[in-house]
């Protein structure tokens, strides 16, 4: 957190210098930082010298609730944390409570799952086009996107009864069957949704004051990518290869034909292009699924009260910002001795001195864009 | 490398390490003392090059502290999780975000949660936590707030 007395000591500060440095506060609130999140930057003239990340405007300690809750409770708090992917998230902690007491998830469950977590990701990457564009200046797109994910959010207010956090997945499978609507509106979505992103494409991508804005910003190198931790689309686009749903695949993902999208450019348009291919991608396995959803239950069978041997459990899901990961030690208890969770955007956010660090001033609200901030995952 | 490779390379490698292969993944707890040059070992060995640590975080047990280091290498993609033990009333450890850059940010929030002092790190200050909360550590097991509700 920000100290009051630290300002003063930046140099420069107090001085009317025009050559010297300036501390500039954005946020914590400030529309292009998502969020509360402060960052207090250090600028020589326009070039940025220092970004300084404070968080903690909405941590939550989340992770010290979740040791008071049961093997059944705390996830349905992980939905809060990155609110845009919580089914993903839901699945993380249901594959590590599944893994340490090895249930045995029907296949129509995992169908459903891979369903629900793709049409998540697709939901997740609109509002980021549309947030990301409004931030550098094109207003329109927000509209756009808008538009289709209020299909998805509809969708998941059929079968999961809310629209943002959802709280769907339970260990053993899902909590409920589809709704009998479901297959029929998937399809709508995914027959409007191809056309619409020819149409983001069409309006945004190719467009040049677009371009002049994210082309050759924020530059990550792909050794910097692997060392910052870097994961999802921030670090393939620089061209590191950290796609969880290909190289240690769960549920169905290894049955389904889909690419993992690395572009070298590390540039903020590489970010930017890795996430629109990515949106194809999701489409196309949602695709491949939504026809072949297998006959059974949508649940195992397991006991009431959960608990998980001995041991130190760990599980990675690929959300929409990267890789999630949940660390479970247990007692043999019914509650979790410690739980921590790898949150995709607090390892994306420690590189953002490193990607502004040069730049100019205006360009740091496109890097902040394009990593895809989203700060409850962020502070926990 | 499979499990049973790094244990071998390791045996060999850091001979004082204690190596647990019962888990998903390798174990190897080594020596506070060594832990600078161990780590360095991990990470630059042309054959382990565990380059990228994707979980650093801390387990309170009551009677000492334990950090937990999950490092994966992109190269062979093989995984190792590395833990020291680190005294409860004055925990001290070296700090590597020399070596994996995102340990930073990740031990400055071991720091105020759990009170881990990193040596040598080049900016150990409150992350998350407001002003005022030196010497309180909210993740370790004792830690009570009557303000604050914590625990449900």
């Amino acid at each position: 957190m920000y100290r009051e007395t630290e300002i003063l000591k930046q140099p420069g500060i107090g001085e009317p210098d025009v050559f010297g440095d300036m501390v500039i506060n954005v946020g914590p609130q400030h529309p292009s930082t998502h969020g509360v999140l402060h960052l207090v930057i250090t600028l020589n003239g326009e070039t940025i010298k220092k970004v300084e990340p404070h968080l903690g405007y909405i941590h939550r300690s989340i992770e010290k609730m979740c040791e008071s809750l049961s093997f059944r409770q705390f996830i349905y708090v992980t939905s809060k944390m990155d609110y845009l992917s919580s089914h993903i998230n839901n699945h993380g902690c249901c594959l590590c409570v599944e893994k340490g007491l090895q249930i045995e998830v029907p296949h129509r469950a995992q169908v459903i799952r891979v369903l629900m977590d793709e049409l998540t990701r697709l939901a997740s990457h609109q509002l980021w086009w549309g947030a990301a564009a409004m931030d550098i200046g094109a207003l329109t797109p927000f509209f756009l996107a808008f538009r289709e994910r209020e299909m998805i959010n509809d969708i998941m207010e059929e079968t999961c009864g809310t629209r943002l956090t959802m709280n769907y997945m339970v260990p053993g499978g899902v909590m409920v069957d589809v709704h009998p609507n479901f297959q029929k509106r998937v399809k709508e979505f995914v027959a409007h949704f191809k056309r619409k992103i020819d149409e983001y494409d069409e309006l945004l991508t190719g467009n040049v004051i677009f371009q002049n804005r994210v082309k050759g910003v924020g530059y990550l190198s792909k050794e910097d990518a692997i060392s910052y931790g870097c994961t999802g689309p921030t670090a393939r686009g620089s061209g590191v290869s950290c796609d969880i749903r290909k190289l240690y695949p769960y549920e169905v993902y290894n049955k389904l034909q889909f690419d993992e999208i690395i572009e070298t450019g590390g540039d903020c348009l590489a970010r930017y292009l890795v996430r629109m291919k990515e949106m194809r991608q999701s489409l196309s396995i949602v695709e491949q699924l939504i026809d072949n959803i297998p006959e059974g239950d949508v649940q195992a069978k397991t006991k009431a009260v959960l608990k998980l041997p001995k041991g130190e459990y760990y599980s990675r899901v690929e959300t929409a910002r990267g890789e999630f990961g949940v660390y479970i030690v247990s007692e043999g208890g019914t509650t979790p001795y410690r739980i921590k969770f790898r949150s995709p955007g607090y390892c994306n956010l420690s590189a953002l001195d490193h990607m502004a660090r040069g730049g100019k001033i205006g360009d740091l609200v496109a890097i902040m864009a394009m990593i895809d901030l989203v700060i409850p995952d962020i502070d926990r | 490398m499979t499990k049973e490779e790094l244990k071998l390379k390791f045996t060999e490698l850091i001979p004082t390490a204690i190596l647990d292969d019962v888990g998903e993944w390798l174990n190897m707890t080594v020596a506070l003392n060594d832990f600078l040059s161990d780590a360095e070992i991990i990470r630059n060995n042309p054959e382990l090059s565990f380059d990228y640590l994707f979980c650093l975080t801390c387990v309170d047990w009551k009677t000492h502290l334990t950090m937990v280091y999950h490092l994966e290498s992109t190269k062979y993609r093989h995984q190792l999780v590395v833990k020291v033990q680190l005294d409860r009333n004055k925990p001290e450890i070296e700090t590597v975000s020399h070596i994996w850059k995102t340990a930073e940010f990740n031990e400055r929030e071991a720091y105020e949660m759990f009170g881990v002092n990193f040596l040598n790190h080049p900016d150990l200050r409150l992350l998350i936590l407001p002003d005022g909360w030196e010497g309180k550590y909210p993740m370790r097991k004792d830690f009570e707030d009557p303000v604050n509700m914590i625990k449900l």
